[in-house]
């Protein structure tokens, strides 16, 4: 018996050893080179090795820093608002308003499918709409209701904004829809019973139920956000950055260690948004365990 | 319709929501659309509307123009990286979600490192990755590098799908199997495999679109050759005709089919199943 148990836990190493290969090939000892070029020196158009810690003392005296910093949290709180509201009821609709199987899948997958496509590609497919020439200026003026282009549409924060909620609302979608899925139905009818108003039953039974995908999401959104550079680069036209797209510039100028010193900054901040939102929830049990 | 009884009746909140949803997916696919109608402009086609004549233009213009990069380059190496991505997604996912159907030692740790592989800005682990291969004086190459930087976006998505497929397996099989007489390798091959062929096609749909498609993680490790989002983007930068439109066009059209015989299979599996199931139901 107790022969058989080892057997079968020597089983599982054996089986989760191609993972954690890969994971710590590619994701461990990555991360550790960055936290180790991080206190390396710059010169000569090279990688010098080193002990110290100017890196991180340009990070931290750098004005762009805040700057950059605070303009991530108001893109990410921005975004987290949109894509938890739309998500929550694009969700709702499906979960509880689709009564048909099959139509309830296709309008899933309907909402999934982009999510299979290239980003940067939907990104840059908003151009002919927000555009000074594009159809929402178009429709506009003929409409009478602008006689000049509206500049903020492209190349703003808006455009940055509009194309999060447009790649990143599917991240919210999916573990909503999940919770929901969980919900046992006779709870509305018992809602009902209570003399729950429509509202009060959103607000205070499928809101908490729910609460565990919507902190799943939330992470996903948030750190999605946070770790963007291409979205805020093209879509804001330069005029708004993020710490990562700041990274990009320094490494198109091989800035290997001050990149890596801004990267582990960043990635001790993401590591702190996570932990405290997962205090909320347990994850583990939310994704690999409920049966 | 006045027959229908009021618990049939659609509230207002259903129009309402149908509608909201109705509008998602235009906010969805609006804009793809419009790249996809503006791909086939004429040869005076610009980036916005008007349509300025349809042809075909701008798609022969991807083939010989020579600022728009080697694409036809790009793709020979973006669909085998892909299709080296799925298998390692597909074998890595159902080995490990095999595994994790119990506690093991250190399961844990490895459950919040694949959470960390997935919410790790892309971008930052690409670097990390380039570094690693510099440092060790290494050759990054979209085979190698680029190779390791996609499973660590591929097998956290891999590895969920697994989770939530094992969730609904009934494990009688494999113990009925077993009481039969079947090795381990028969269990996996004539039982398990079969059984999650549905939830292991949706793994292997996972690596190979966001392969294809992975950009973040692949430009500080693709080396010195491209792959073709890396190609898309260096158009992004620096080219303004509605060729990036005809490229967006084809890649989405090739995604397209991916996803639609991937789905297709998925649900063909499925009726199969269900039918016999109805088979045996009648005929017991």
């Amino acid at each position: 018996m107790r022969d058989a148990m080892n057997g079968s836990r020597m089983k599982s190493q054996l089986l989760v050893l191609p993972l954690w290969l890969a994971l710590i090939v590619f994701v461990v000892v990555p991360l550790a080179f960055i936290v180790v070029v991080s206190v390396f020196r710059y010169e000569d158009f090279t990688v010098v090795p080193a002990m110290t810690f100017e890196n991180y003392a340009s990070v931290f005296s750098a004005n762009l820093t805040l700057v950059l910093y605070l303009s991530m949290l108001k893109f990410t709180l921005i975004t987290w608002v949109l894509t938890a509201f739309i998500g929550f009821w694009i969700a709702y609709f499906l979960a509880f308003h689709v009564r048909n199987r099959l139509i309830g899948i296709g309008l899933f997958l309907a909402c999934t499918v982009p999510f299979w496509t290239s980003n940067v590609i939907r990104m840059i497919s908003w151009l002919p709409l927000l555009g000074k020439q594009g159809l929402i200026n178009s429709a506009l003026m003929q409409l009478g209701l602008i006689d000049h282009p509206l500049q903020f549409l492209l190349f703003s924060d808006l455009a940055v904004v509009v194309s999060y909620v447009h790649l990143f609302t599917i991240f919210m979608i999916v573990p909503i829809y999940n919770s929901m899925n969980r919900i046992d139905r006779a709870l509305f009818e018992a809602a009902t019973d209570a003399g729950l108003s429509r509202l009060q039953t959103v607000l205070f039974m499928v809101v908490p139920l729910c609460k565990n995908g919507i902190i799943l999401g939330s992470i996903f959104v948030v750190t999605l956000v946070m770790g963007d550079f291409y979205v805020v680069k093209v879509m804001s036209g330069g005029g708004s950055a993020s710490a990562v797209s700041a990274m990009a510039d320094d490494i198109s100028t091989l800035l290997f260690p001050h990149a890596a010193a801004s990267a582990v900054v960043l990635l001790v901040l993401l590591t702190l948004v996570v932990a405290a939102i997962m205090r909320f929830v347990d994850v583990r049990a939310e994704l690999a365990e409920r049966r | 319709m006045s027959a229908q009884s009021a618990s049939d009746r659609r509230p207002w909140t259903f129009y309402a929501l149908g509608g909201f949803f109705g509008l998602y997916l235009l906010f969805l696919y609006g804009p793809m659309l419009c790249i996809f109608v503006l791909s086939f402009q004429g040869p005076q086609g610009a980036l916005s509307f008007p349509m300025r004549g349809t042809s075909l233009f701008w798609f022969e213009q991807l083939i010989t123009q020579a600022e728009a990069g080697d694409i036809a380059g790009a793709i020979s190496r973006s669909i085998p990286l892909a299709l080296i991505v799925t298998v390692l997604t597909v074998a890595i996912s159902l080995s490990a979600g095999l595994a994790f159907r119990s506690r093991f030692r250190g399961s844990n740790v490895l459950f919040y490192l694949v959470i960390a592989s997935l919410v790790t800005p892309g971008y930052v682990l690409g670097i990390g990755i380039g570094l690693m291969f510099q440092l060790l004086g290494l050759d990054p190459q979209w085979y190698s590098s680029a190779l390791g930087a996609h499973l660590s976006w591929t097998l956290p998505f891999g590895l969920l799908v697994m989770f939530a497929v094992f969730g609904r397996f009934n494990r009688a099989y494999e113990e009925a199997a077993r009481d039969l007489g079947a090795g381990a390798g028969q269990i996996l091959r004539l039982v398990i495999v079969p059984i999650l062929l549905p939830g292991l096609i949706a793994v292997a749909l996972f690596g190979f679109t966001l392969s294809y498609d992975e950009f973040a993680r692949t430009l500080q490790t693709t080396g010195p050759t491209n792959t073709l989002p890396i190609e898309i983007w260096s158009m992004t930068q620096n080219v303004t005709s509605p060729s990036i439109y005809a490229l967006g066009t084809l890649t989405t059209a090739f995604s397209f089919i991916v996803i639609v015989t991937s789905l297709s299979a998925i649900a063909a599996i499925q009726r199969r199943r269900t039918g016999r199931a109805l088979d045996t139901g009648a005929a017991s």
